[in-house]
Protein backbone atom coordinates (compact mmCIF):
# COMPACT_ATOMS: atom_id res chain seq x y z
CA UNK A 1 0.00 0.00 0.00
CA UNK A 2 2.89 2.22 0.23
CA UNK A 3 2.13 3.03 -3.31
CA UNK A 4 -1.10 4.84 -2.71
CA UNK A 5 0.74 7.28 -0.07
CA UNK A 6 1.94 9.95 -1.93
CA UNK A 7 -1.28 9.97 -4.19
CA UNK A 8 -3.57 9.88 -0.74
CA UNK A 9 -1.87 12.76 0.50
CA UNK A 10 -2.13 14.93 -2.49
CA UNK A 11 -5.48 14.46 -2.82
CA UNK A 12 -6.33 15.00 1.32
CA UNK A 13 -6.98 18.45 0.94
CA UNK A 14 -8.84 18.12 -2.04
CA UNK A 15 -11.15 15.76 -0.41
CA UNK A 16 -11.30 17.95 2.83
CA UNK A 17 -12.20 21.32 0.27
CA UNK A 18 -14.94 19.21 -1.54
CA UNK A 19 -16.39 18.08 1.76
CA UNK A 20 -16.70 21.68 3.41
CA UNK A 21 -18.02 23.07 -0.04
CA UNK A 22 -20.82 20.22 -0.21
CA UNK A 23 -21.36 21.06 3.29
CA UNK A 24 -21.37 24.76 3.14
CA UNK A 25 -23.83 24.72 -0.30
CA UNK A 26 -26.19 21.99 1.50
CA UNK A 27 -26.28 24.65 4.46
CA UNK A 28 -27.09 27.44 2.35
CA UNK A 29 -24.04 29.32 3.34
CA UNK A 30 -23.12 29.94 -0.06
CA UNK A 31 -25.46 31.44 -3.29
CA UNK A 32 -25.64 28.02 -5.92
CA UNK A 33 -25.14 30.05 -8.33
CA UNK A 34 -21.42 30.72 -7.55
CA UNK A 35 -21.06 27.09 -6.84
CA UNK A 36 -22.26 26.21 -10.04
CA UNK A 37 -19.43 28.92 -11.59
CA UNK A 38 -16.97 27.30 -8.87
CA UNK A 39 -17.51 23.91 -10.15
CA UNK A 40 -17.38 25.33 -13.89
CA UNK A 41 -14.09 26.56 -13.04
CA UNK A 42 -12.99 22.96 -11.63
CA UNK A 43 -13.97 21.32 -15.03
CA UNK A 44 -12.76 24.33 -17.60
CA UNK A 45 -9.02 23.21 -15.17
CA UNK A 46 -9.28 19.49 -15.71
CA UNK A 47 -9.56 20.54 -19.43
CA UNK A 48 -7.05 22.92 -19.87
CA UNK A 49 -4.64 20.92 -18.03
CA UNK A 50 -5.30 18.20 -20.54
CA UNK A 51 -4.45 20.89 -23.23
CA UNK A 52 -1.74 21.81 -21.42
CA UNK A 53 -0.26 18.45 -21.86
CA UNK A 54 -0.73 18.81 -25.03
CA UNK A 55 0.73 22.08 -25.96
CA UNK A 56 2.77 23.01 -22.61
CA UNK A 57 4.17 19.87 -22.28
CA UNK A 58 4.58 18.22 -25.71
CA UNK A 59 4.37 21.03 -27.88
CA UNK A 60 1.37 20.18 -29.83
CA UNK A 61 -0.38 23.00 -31.24
CA UNK A 62 -4.11 22.04 -31.35
CA UNK A 63 -7.18 23.75 -31.74
CA UNK A 64 -9.62 21.29 -31.50
CA UNK A 65 -9.72 21.00 -28.23
CA UNK A 66 -13.52 21.38 -27.83
CA UNK A 67 -13.95 19.11 -29.62
CA UNK A 68 -12.74 16.33 -27.25
CA UNK A 69 -14.55 18.11 -25.01
CA UNK A 70 -17.84 17.97 -26.97
CA UNK A 71 -17.31 13.87 -27.80
CA UNK A 72 -16.93 13.33 -23.68
CA UNK A 73 -19.90 15.80 -23.24
CA UNK A 74 -21.75 13.69 -25.59
CA UNK A 75 -21.14 10.35 -25.08
CA UNK A 76 -20.98 10.73 -21.82
CA UNK A 77 -24.74 12.28 -21.69
CA UNK A 78 -25.79 9.53 -23.61
CA UNK A 79 -25.12 6.94 -21.76
CA UNK A 80 -26.24 8.11 -18.79
CA UNK A 81 -29.51 9.08 -20.42
CA UNK A 82 -30.09 5.81 -21.98
CA UNK A 83 -29.11 3.25 -19.15
CA UNK A 84 -28.14 5.15 -16.72
CA UNK A 85 -30.70 6.23 -14.25
CA UNK A 86 -29.36 8.41 -11.15
CA UNK A 87 -26.95 5.51 -10.22
CA UNK A 88 -23.98 7.89 -9.15
CA UNK A 89 -21.75 4.61 -9.90
CA UNK A 90 -22.58 4.23 -13.49
CA UNK A 91 -22.37 7.72 -13.57
CA UNK A 92 -18.44 7.46 -12.88
CA UNK A 93 -18.81 5.07 -15.78
CA UNK A 94 -19.87 7.22 -18.14
CA UNK A 95 -17.34 10.02 -17.49
CA UNK A 96 -14.89 7.56 -17.88
CA UNK A 97 -16.53 6.38 -21.15
CA UNK A 98 -16.71 9.72 -22.38
CA UNK A 99 -12.75 10.50 -21.77
CA UNK A 100 -11.53 7.34 -23.14
CA UNK A 101 -14.72 8.03 -26.61
CA UNK A 102 -12.18 11.23 -27.02
CA UNK A 103 -9.07 9.23 -26.37
CA UNK A 104 -9.86 6.93 -28.95
CA UNK A 105 -11.08 9.63 -31.50
CA UNK A 106 -7.45 11.40 -30.86
CA UNK A 107 -5.63 8.31 -31.38
CA UNK A 108 -7.52 8.16 -34.70
CA UNK A 109 -7.24 11.98 -35.76
CA UNK A 110 -3.41 11.48 -34.35
CA UNK A 111 -2.78 8.35 -36.84
CA UNK A 112 -2.11 11.34 -39.63
CA UNK A 113 -2.08 14.27 -38.03
CA UNK A 114 0.67 14.28 -35.56
CA UNK A 115 2.72 13.06 -38.68
CA UNK A 116 2.77 17.62 -39.10
CA UNK A 117 4.45 19.72 -37.45
CA UNK A 118 3.52 22.94 -35.21
CA UNK A 119 1.27 24.87 -37.47
CA UNK A 120 0.01 22.29 -39.87
CA UNK A 121 -0.97 20.48 -36.88
CA UNK A 122 -2.67 23.42 -35.83
CA UNK A 123 -4.81 23.92 -39.17
CA UNK A 124 -5.68 20.17 -39.14
CA UNK A 125 -6.92 20.04 -35.61
CA UNK A 126 -8.61 23.00 -36.66
CA UNK A 127 -10.75 21.07 -39.30
CA UNK A 128 -11.18 18.29 -37.49
CA UNK A 129 -12.78 20.41 -34.68
CA UNK A 130 -15.03 21.78 -37.58
CA UNK A 131 -15.82 18.99 -38.74
CA UNK A 132 -17.17 17.66 -35.54
CA UNK A 133 -19.32 20.73 -34.74
CA UNK A 134 -21.27 19.91 -38.19
CA UNK A 135 -21.17 16.39 -36.84
CA UNK A 136 -22.75 17.23 -33.13
CA UNK A 137 -24.97 19.72 -35.41
CA UNK A 138 -26.78 16.77 -37.07
CA UNK A 139 -25.87 14.57 -34.73
CA UNK A 140 -29.99 13.93 -34.10
CA UNK A 141 -30.10 12.37 -37.72
CA UNK A 142 -28.67 9.22 -36.51
CA UNK A 143 -29.18 9.46 -32.74
CA UNK A 144 -32.08 11.39 -31.90
CA UNK A 145 -31.02 11.63 -28.27
CA UNK A 146 -28.60 13.83 -29.29
CA UNK A 147 -31.07 16.59 -29.81
CA UNK A 148 -28.81 17.87 -33.06
CA UNK A 149 -28.52 21.61 -33.71
CA UNK A 150 -32.01 22.23 -31.17
CA UNK A 151 -29.47 20.84 -28.42
CA UNK A 152 -29.67 18.01 -25.76
CA UNK A 153 -31.92 17.85 -23.02
CA UNK A 154 -33.01 15.80 -20.29
CA UNK A 155 -29.56 15.28 -19.17
CA UNK A 156 -29.38 14.37 -14.91
CA UNK A 157 -28.14 16.93 -13.09
CA UNK A 158 -25.27 14.55 -11.74
CA UNK A 159 -22.12 16.62 -11.34
CA UNK A 160 -21.89 18.03 -7.33
CA UNK A 161 -19.23 19.94 -5.65
CA UNK A 162 -17.31 17.03 -4.66
CA UNK A 163 -17.39 15.58 -8.03
CA UNK A 164 -15.84 18.96 -9.92
CA UNK A 165 -13.43 19.15 -6.90
CA UNK A 166 -12.22 15.34 -6.91
CA UNK A 167 -11.42 15.47 -10.77
CA UNK A 168 -9.70 18.33 -10.73
CA UNK A 169 -7.53 17.07 -7.62
CA UNK A 170 -6.99 13.84 -9.59
CA UNK A 171 -6.31 15.38 -12.86
CA UNK A 172 -3.59 17.79 -10.72
CA UNK A 173 -2.28 14.53 -9.52
CA UNK A 174 -1.80 12.68 -12.81
CA UNK A 175 -0.51 15.57 -14.14
CA UNK A 176 2.23 16.55 -11.48
CA UNK A 177 3.33 12.85 -11.31
CA UNK A 178 3.59 11.98 -14.83
CA UNK A 179 5.69 15.09 -16.13
CA UNK A 180 7.61 14.83 -12.73
CA UNK A 181 8.71 11.14 -14.86
CA UNK A 182 10.81 9.89 -17.50
CA UNK A 183 8.11 9.71 -19.39
CA UNK A 184 7.54 13.49 -18.56
CA UNK A 185 10.77 14.04 -19.61
CA UNK A 186 10.23 12.43 -22.68
CA UNK A 187 7.55 14.37 -23.54
CA UNK A 188 9.57 17.41 -22.82
CA UNK A 189 12.20 17.04 -24.53
CA UNK A 190 10.08 16.52 -28.08
CA UNK A 191 8.65 20.05 -27.35
CA UNK A 192 12.16 21.30 -26.70
CA UNK A 193 13.80 19.37 -29.96
CA UNK A 194 12.65 17.14 -31.47
CA UNK A 195 15.48 15.90 -33.98
CA UNK A 196 17.19 15.78 -30.83
CA UNK A 197 14.72 13.83 -28.67
CA UNK A 198 14.63 11.36 -31.70
CA UNK A 199 18.32 10.82 -31.45
CA UNK A 200 18.62 10.51 -27.70
CA UNK A 201 16.52 6.81 -28.16
CA UNK A 202 12.95 8.68 -27.47
CA UNK A 203 10.29 7.32 -29.97
CA UNK A 204 8.93 10.63 -30.68
CA UNK A 205 5.96 9.71 -32.76
CA UNK A 206 4.48 7.37 -30.14
CA UNK A 207 5.07 9.78 -27.24
CA UNK A 208 3.50 12.34 -29.03
CA UNK A 209 0.55 10.26 -29.60
CA UNK A 210 0.76 9.58 -26.09
CA UNK A 211 0.95 13.42 -24.75
CA UNK A 212 -2.39 14.06 -27.84
CA UNK A 213 -4.40 11.25 -26.38
CA UNK A 214 -3.89 11.76 -22.57
CA UNK A 215 -4.53 15.36 -23.10
CA UNK A 216 -7.94 14.87 -25.14
CA UNK A 217 -9.29 12.05 -22.39
CA UNK A 218 -8.84 14.73 -19.44
CA UNK A 219 -10.91 17.10 -22.52
CA UNK A 220 -13.36 13.78 -22.94
CA UNK A 221 -13.91 13.68 -18.59
CA UNK A 222 -14.16 17.59 -18.35
CA UNK A 223 -16.85 17.31 -20.74
CA UNK A 224 -19.23 14.68 -18.82
CA UNK A 225 -19.26 16.66 -16.40
CA UNK A 226 -19.99 20.22 -17.84
CA UNK A 227 -23.12 18.13 -19.63
CA UNK A 228 -24.29 16.66 -16.08
CA UNK A 229 -23.38 19.97 -14.66
CA UNK A 230 -25.99 22.35 -17.01
CA UNK A 231 -27.77 19.33 -17.80
CA UNK A 232 -28.31 20.79 -21.22
CA UNK A 233 -25.73 20.45 -24.35
CA UNK A 234 -25.89 23.03 -27.69
CA UNK A 235 -23.56 22.40 -30.31
CA UNK A 236 -22.40 26.05 -30.02
CA UNK A 237 -20.86 24.94 -26.84
CA UNK A 238 -17.94 23.16 -28.51
CA UNK A 239 -16.91 25.27 -31.68
CA UNK A 240 -14.07 26.40 -32.73
CA UNK A 241 -14.56 29.64 -30.22
CA UNK A 242 -14.46 27.14 -27.13
CA UNK A 243 -10.97 25.70 -28.32
CA UNK A 244 -9.44 29.27 -28.13
CA UNK A 245 -10.92 29.85 -25.02
CA UNK A 246 -9.42 27.13 -22.98
CA UNK A 247 -5.87 28.33 -25.22
CA UNK A 248 -6.51 31.16 -24.03
CA UNK A 249 -6.03 30.38 -20.75
CA UNK A 250 -3.08 27.80 -20.76
CA UNK A 251 -1.21 30.85 -22.95
CA UNK A 252 -2.54 33.00 -20.26
CA UNK A 253 -1.27 30.64 -17.17
CA UNK A 254 2.05 29.63 -18.73
CA UNK A 255 2.87 27.17 -21.45
CA UNK A 256 4.01 23.72 -19.45
CA UNK A 257 2.79 25.46 -16.06
CA UNK A 258 -0.07 23.60 -14.05
CA UNK A 259 -0.26 26.06 -11.06
CA UNK A 260 -0.99 29.25 -14.22
CA UNK A 261 -3.31 26.49 -15.33
CA UNK A 262 -5.34 26.12 -12.79
CA UNK A 263 -5.17 30.08 -11.73
CA UNK A 264 -6.00 31.28 -15.28
CA UNK A 265 -8.97 28.71 -15.26
CA UNK A 266 -10.79 30.33 -12.14
CA UNK A 267 -9.87 33.84 -13.42
CA UNK A 268 -11.20 33.09 -16.69
CA UNK A 269 -14.49 31.96 -15.27
CA UNK A 270 -14.95 34.04 -12.43
CA UNK A 271 -14.02 37.05 -14.88
CA UNK A 272 -16.51 36.20 -17.11
CA UNK A 273 -19.18 35.55 -14.32
CA UNK A 274 -17.90 38.54 -12.36
CA UNK A 275 -18.06 41.02 -15.18
CA UNK A 276 -22.31 39.70 -15.51
CA UNK A 277 -22.90 41.17 -12.22
CA UNK A 278 -20.68 44.39 -12.18
CA UNK A 279 -21.39 45.80 -16.05
CA UNK A 280 -24.98 47.41 -15.89
CA UNK A 281 -27.68 45.77 -17.63
CA UNK A 282 -27.56 46.28 -20.82
CA UNK A 283 -23.67 46.84 -21.01
CA UNK A 284 -22.67 43.49 -20.50
CA UNK A 285 -20.78 42.90 -24.09
CA UNK A 286 -18.58 45.47 -23.01
CA UNK A 287 -17.13 41.88 -21.27
CA UNK A 288 -15.62 40.83 -24.36
CA UNK A 289 -13.72 44.63 -24.93
CA UNK A 290 -12.55 44.18 -21.70
CA UNK A 291 -11.03 40.99 -21.53
CA UNK A 292 -9.47 41.20 -24.38
CA UNK A 293 -7.43 44.34 -23.66
CA UNK A 294 -6.92 42.20 -20.82
CA UNK A 295 -5.50 39.90 -22.44
CA UNK A 296 -3.25 42.12 -24.42
CA UNK A 297 -1.80 44.22 -21.15
CA UNK A 298 -1.28 40.39 -19.69
CA UNK A 299 0.75 38.39 -22.71
CA UNK A 300 2.87 42.22 -23.36
CA UNK A 301 3.46 42.23 -19.52
CA UNK A 302 4.05 38.30 -18.79
CA UNK A 303 4.57 37.21 -22.15
CA UNK A 304 5.67 33.78 -20.39
CA UNK A 305 2.42 33.56 -18.87
CA UNK A 306 1.36 34.53 -15.42
CA UNK A 307 3.39 31.87 -13.42
CA UNK A 308 6.63 31.75 -15.81
CA UNK A 309 8.23 28.65 -13.97
CA UNK A 310 7.18 28.57 -10.80
CA UNK A 311 4.94 26.18 -9.69
CA UNK A 312 2.44 25.83 -6.11
CA UNK A 313 4.78 23.59 -3.55
CA UNK A 314 2.15 20.79 -4.55
CA UNK A 315 2.84 20.78 -8.13
CA UNK A 316 6.62 20.99 -7.87
CA UNK A 317 8.78 17.60 -8.80
CA UNK A 318 9.61 14.88 -5.92
CA UNK A 319 12.51 17.30 -3.42
CA UNK A 320 16.13 15.62 -4.20
CA UNK B 1 35.66 -6.55 -35.65
CA UNK B 2 34.29 -4.37 -37.78
CA UNK B 3 31.32 -2.35 -35.82
CA UNK B 4 29.57 0.16 -38.29
CA UNK B 5 29.67 -0.29 -41.72
CA UNK B 6 27.98 1.71 -44.51
CA UNK B 7 28.21 1.03 -48.17
CA UNK B 8 27.26 3.02 -51.11
CA UNK B 9 25.17 5.68 -49.46
CA UNK B 10 23.72 8.27 -51.67
CA UNK B 11 21.25 10.99 -50.91
CA UNK B 12 20.09 13.77 -52.89
CA UNK B 13 18.46 17.03 -52.23
CA UNK B 14 16.56 18.45 -55.61
CA UNK B 15 19.55 19.02 -57.76
CA UNK B 16 22.43 18.50 -55.19
CA UNK B 17 24.25 14.87 -54.33
CA UNK B 18 25.06 15.31 -50.66
CA UNK B 19 26.08 11.89 -50.66
CA UNK B 20 27.14 10.00 -53.69
CA UNK B 21 28.30 6.62 -52.91
CA UNK B 22 29.62 7.04 -49.86
CA UNK B 23 31.09 3.25 -48.27
CA UNK B 24 32.82 3.66 -44.21
CA UNK B 25 33.38 1.46 -41.96
CA UNK B 26 34.30 1.52 -38.28
CA UNK B 27 36.52 -1.11 -36.00
CA UNK B 28 35.92 -1.64 -32.47
CA UNK B 29 37.25 0.82 -30.49
CA UNK B 30 39.10 3.24 -33.56
CA UNK B 31 38.43 7.21 -33.32
CA UNK B 32 38.39 7.72 -36.67
CA UNK B 33 38.06 11.80 -37.72
CA UNK B 34 36.30 12.85 -40.91
CA UNK B 35 37.41 16.13 -43.06
CA UNK B 36 36.69 17.90 -45.82
CA UNK B 37 35.01 21.50 -47.04
CA UNK B 38 31.96 22.35 -45.98
CA UNK B 39 29.00 21.21 -48.03
CA UNK B 40 31.12 18.33 -48.48
CA UNK B 41 28.39 15.48 -47.38
CA UNK B 42 29.90 15.34 -43.47
CA UNK B 43 26.96 16.06 -41.60
CA UNK B 44 24.28 14.30 -44.29
CA UNK B 45 26.09 11.66 -43.84
CA UNK B 46 25.80 11.51 -39.99
CA UNK B 47 22.22 12.43 -40.40
CA UNK B 48 21.86 9.05 -42.78
CA UNK B 49 23.53 7.02 -40.21
CA UNK B 50 21.35 8.15 -37.31
CA UNK B 51 18.47 8.06 -39.40
CA UNK B 52 17.36 11.57 -39.85
CA UNK B 53 17.60 11.15 -43.34
CA UNK B 54 16.67 7.83 -44.96
CA UNK B 55 18.97 7.17 -48.00
CA UNK B 56 18.45 6.90 -51.74
CA UNK B 57 20.56 4.10 -51.75
CA UNK B 58 23.21 2.18 -49.68
CA UNK B 59 22.88 0.38 -46.61
CA UNK B 60 24.25 0.55 -43.07
CA UNK B 61 24.80 -1.98 -40.65
CA UNK B 62 25.66 -2.00 -36.83
CA UNK B 63 27.17 -5.17 -35.96
CA UNK B 64 25.89 -6.84 -39.44
CA UNK B 65 22.42 -5.88 -38.32
CA UNK B 66 20.96 -3.90 -40.87
CA UNK B 67 20.12 -0.63 -40.04
CA UNK B 68 18.83 1.09 -43.32
CA UNK B 69 15.82 3.00 -42.89
CA UNK B 70 15.11 2.77 -39.17
CA UNK B 71 13.86 5.80 -37.16
CA UNK B 72 16.47 7.70 -34.90
CA UNK B 73 15.15 6.07 -32.12
CA UNK B 74 15.37 2.54 -32.88
CA UNK B 75 19.39 3.37 -33.93
CA UNK B 76 19.91 5.33 -30.82
CA UNK B 77 18.92 1.92 -28.99
CA UNK B 78 21.03 -0.34 -31.09
CA UNK B 79 23.96 1.75 -30.19
CA UNK B 80 25.05 5.06 -31.55
CA UNK B 81 24.83 8.08 -29.71
CA UNK B 82 25.61 12.06 -31.30
CA UNK B 83 26.16 15.10 -30.86
CA UNK B 84 24.94 17.99 -33.55
CA UNK B 85 26.73 20.74 -35.03
CA UNK B 86 24.60 23.70 -34.01
CA UNK B 87 24.22 22.56 -30.63
CA UNK B 88 20.76 20.83 -29.87
CA UNK B 89 19.87 20.51 -26.39
CA UNK B 90 16.93 20.71 -24.22
CA UNK B 91 17.37 24.06 -23.71
CA UNK B 92 14.33 24.79 -20.71
CA UNK B 93 15.71 21.48 -18.79
CA UNK B 94 17.91 21.90 -16.57
CA UNK B 95 21.39 19.95 -17.06
CA UNK B 96 20.41 16.81 -15.04
CA UNK B 97 16.92 16.23 -17.05
CA UNK B 98 19.08 16.93 -20.46
CA UNK B 99 21.08 14.14 -19.73
CA UNK B 100 18.34 12.47 -18.13
CA UNK B 101 16.23 12.38 -20.96
CA UNK B 102 18.89 10.30 -22.68
CA UNK B 103 18.28 7.47 -20.03
CA UNK B 104 14.69 6.95 -20.84
CA UNK B 105 15.28 3.50 -22.98
CA UNK B 106 16.97 2.16 -20.13
CA UNK B 107 14.22 3.31 -17.38
CA UNK B 108 12.82 0.36 -15.52
CA UNK B 109 9.46 1.81 -14.34
CA UNK B 110 5.65 2.15 -16.46
CA UNK B 111 4.17 5.14 -16.46
CA UNK B 112 1.46 3.53 -14.19
CA UNK B 113 4.01 3.17 -11.42
CA UNK B 114 5.04 7.13 -12.17
CA UNK B 115 1.46 8.20 -11.61
CA UNK B 116 0.74 6.04 -8.75
CA UNK B 117 4.21 6.99 -7.28
CA UNK B 118 4.96 3.20 -6.71
CA UNK B 119 8.18 1.73 -4.70
CA UNK B 120 9.33 1.13 -8.16
CA UNK B 121 9.17 4.54 -9.67
CA UNK B 122 11.14 5.91 -6.37
CA UNK B 123 13.94 2.90 -7.12
CA UNK B 124 14.17 3.93 -10.99
CA UNK B 125 14.34 7.16 -10.27
CA UNK B 126 17.11 7.03 -7.69
CA UNK B 127 18.99 4.35 -9.93
CA UNK B 128 18.65 7.02 -13.01
CA UNK B 129 19.88 9.90 -10.96
CA UNK B 130 22.92 8.08 -9.88
CA UNK B 131 24.09 7.53 -13.26
CA UNK B 132 23.01 10.94 -14.29
CA UNK B 133 25.49 12.60 -11.80
CA UNK B 134 27.95 10.31 -12.46
CA UNK B 135 28.13 11.20 -15.51
CA UNK B 136 27.88 14.59 -14.91
CA UNK B 137 31.04 14.44 -12.28
CA UNK B 138 32.76 13.02 -14.62
CA UNK B 139 32.33 16.14 -17.11
CA UNK B 140 32.67 18.58 -14.06
CA UNK B 141 29.05 19.31 -14.68
CA UNK B 142 27.29 18.25 -10.92
CA UNK B 143 27.62 21.84 -9.64
CA UNK B 144 25.24 23.40 -12.41
CA UNK B 145 23.30 20.26 -12.34
CA UNK B 146 19.62 23.03 -11.42
CA UNK B 147 20.24 24.93 -14.09
CA UNK B 148 18.68 25.41 -17.62
CA UNK B 149 20.64 24.14 -20.34
CA UNK B 150 20.34 27.66 -22.37
CA UNK B 151 21.91 29.18 -19.23
CA UNK B 152 25.28 27.58 -19.68
CA UNK B 153 28.41 28.85 -21.50
CA UNK B 154 28.87 27.67 -24.77
CA UNK B 155 31.86 25.25 -23.80
CA UNK B 156 29.52 23.63 -20.95
CA UNK B 157 26.85 23.31 -23.71
CA UNK B 158 29.44 21.69 -25.56
CA UNK B 159 29.79 18.85 -22.86
CA UNK B 160 26.40 18.45 -21.58
CA UNK B 161 25.51 17.37 -25.19
CA UNK B 162 28.59 14.86 -25.18
CA UNK B 163 27.55 13.62 -21.44
CA UNK B 164 23.44 13.55 -22.98
CA UNK B 165 24.91 11.45 -25.80
CA UNK B 166 26.83 9.05 -23.64
CA UNK B 167 23.42 8.45 -21.69
CA UNK B 168 22.19 6.55 -23.99
CA UNK B 169 24.97 4.14 -23.12
CA UNK B 170 26.40 3.88 -26.87
CA UNK B 171 28.83 1.83 -28.38
CA UNK B 172 29.88 4.05 -31.12
CA UNK B 173 29.49 8.15 -30.69
CA UNK B 174 29.49 10.61 -33.45
CA UNK B 175 30.37 13.75 -32.76
CA UNK B 176 29.38 16.75 -35.29
CA UNK B 177 32.40 19.54 -34.86
CA UNK B 178 33.23 19.01 -30.69
CA UNK B 179 35.69 22.07 -30.68
CA UNK B 180 33.91 24.35 -33.24
CA UNK B 181 34.09 27.69 -31.02
CA UNK B 182 36.69 26.49 -28.79
CA UNK B 183 39.94 28.47 -27.50
CA UNK B 184 42.75 26.79 -27.94
CA UNK B 185 43.17 25.65 -24.39
CA UNK B 186 39.93 24.45 -24.65
CA UNK B 187 40.51 22.31 -27.66
CA UNK B 188 43.88 20.62 -25.66
CA UNK B 189 41.32 19.62 -22.72
CA UNK B 190 38.57 18.26 -25.05
CA UNK B 191 41.44 15.93 -27.09
CA UNK B 192 42.35 15.04 -23.69
CA UNK B 193 38.83 14.31 -22.44
CA UNK B 194 37.44 12.14 -25.84
CA UNK B 195 40.53 10.12 -25.50
CA UNK B 196 39.18 9.80 -21.84
CA UNK B 197 35.62 8.94 -22.16
CA UNK B 198 37.01 6.49 -24.86
CA UNK B 199 38.74 4.15 -22.63
CA UNK B 200 36.48 4.60 -19.83
CA UNK B 201 33.28 4.27 -21.80
CA UNK B 202 34.89 1.28 -24.34
CA UNK B 203 33.86 3.62 -27.24
CA UNK B 204 34.16 3.69 -31.26
CA UNK B 205 34.14 7.30 -32.49
CA UNK B 206 33.46 9.02 -35.24
CA UNK B 207 34.20 12.40 -35.45
CA UNK B 208 33.52 15.41 -38.01
CA UNK B 209 36.14 18.44 -37.07
CA UNK B 210 37.62 21.39 -38.76
CA UNK B 211 40.69 22.00 -36.29
CA UNK B 212 43.50 19.89 -37.70
CA UNK B 213 45.43 20.33 -34.43
CA UNK B 214 42.61 17.77 -32.75
CA UNK B 215 41.73 15.54 -35.55
CA UNK B 216 45.46 15.16 -36.56
CA UNK B 217 46.53 14.60 -32.55
CA UNK B 218 43.96 12.29 -31.72
CA UNK B 219 42.70 10.21 -34.52
CA UNK B 220 44.34 7.16 -35.66
CA UNK B 221 42.27 7.51 -38.89
CA UNK B 222 40.70 10.00 -41.55
CA UNK B 223 38.29 9.66 -44.26
CA UNK B 224 38.50 13.05 -46.11
CA UNK B 225 34.94 13.77 -48.03
CA UNK B 226 34.94 16.42 -50.87
CA UNK B 227 31.28 16.70 -53.07
CA UNK B 228 29.47 14.01 -51.25
CA UNK B 229 32.73 11.28 -51.99
CA UNK B 230 34.74 10.12 -49.65
CA UNK B 231 38.48 11.47 -51.85
CA UNK B 232 40.67 9.92 -49.43
CA UNK B 233 41.57 7.42 -46.09
CA UNK B 234 44.33 6.96 -44.25
CA UNK B 235 46.46 8.05 -41.44
CA UNK B 236 46.88 11.30 -40.50
CA UNK B 237 50.48 11.51 -42.11
CA UNK B 238 48.87 9.94 -45.04
CA UNK B 239 46.24 12.36 -45.36
CA UNK B 240 48.77 15.47 -44.62
CA UNK B 241 50.95 14.45 -47.92
CA UNK B 242 47.88 13.50 -50.09
CA UNK B 243 47.48 15.57 -53.15
CA UNK B 244 44.19 15.27 -53.53
CA UNK B 245 43.45 16.28 -50.14
CA UNK B 246 45.83 19.50 -50.02
CA UNK B 247 43.96 20.49 -53.26
CA UNK B 248 40.64 20.39 -52.38
CA UNK B 249 40.48 21.30 -48.56
CA UNK B 250 44.38 21.63 -46.34
CA UNK B 251 45.89 23.99 -48.76
CA UNK B 252 49.40 24.43 -49.37
CA UNK B 253 50.62 25.36 -46.40
CA UNK B 254 49.31 22.63 -44.14
CA UNK B 255 52.17 20.05 -44.80
CA UNK B 256 54.15 22.25 -42.70
CA UNK B 257 52.30 21.86 -39.44
CA UNK B 258 48.68 23.43 -37.71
Amino acid sequence: MKALLQPARFLAPFAVAAASGTFLAAAGAVNPYWIQIFQLACITAVSALGLNVIYGFTGLFSLGHAAFYGIGAYTAAFLMKSYGGDSQLFFLASLLAGGAGAALVAWLVGLPALRLTSDYLGIATLGFGIIMKVLFDNADSFLPQLGGARGMTGIAKMTGFAWAVMFLGVSLLAVRNLIHSSYGRALLSIREDEVAAGSMGIDTFRYKMAGFVIGCSFAGLAGGLYAHLYVFLHPSNFDFFKSVDVLIIVVLGGLGNMSGTLIASFGWIFLLEGLRVILPPGYIELRWVLIPVLLIVTMLQRPQGLFGIREFPLLRGDPE
Amino acid sequence: MILLEAHGLAKRFGGINALNGVDLHLREGELVGMIGPNGSGKTTLFNVITGIYRPDRGSVAVEGKPITGLPPHRISRLGIARTFQNIRLFKNLSVMDNVGTACHSHVRYGPVSAVCRAERFYEGERELRDKVLDLLSLFSLQDRRGELAKNLPYGDQRRLEIARALASEPKILLLDEPAAGMNPSEVGKLMEFILEIRDRHRLTILLIEHQMRLVMGICERLVVMDFGEVIARGTPQEIRSDPRVIEAYLGQDSSKGN
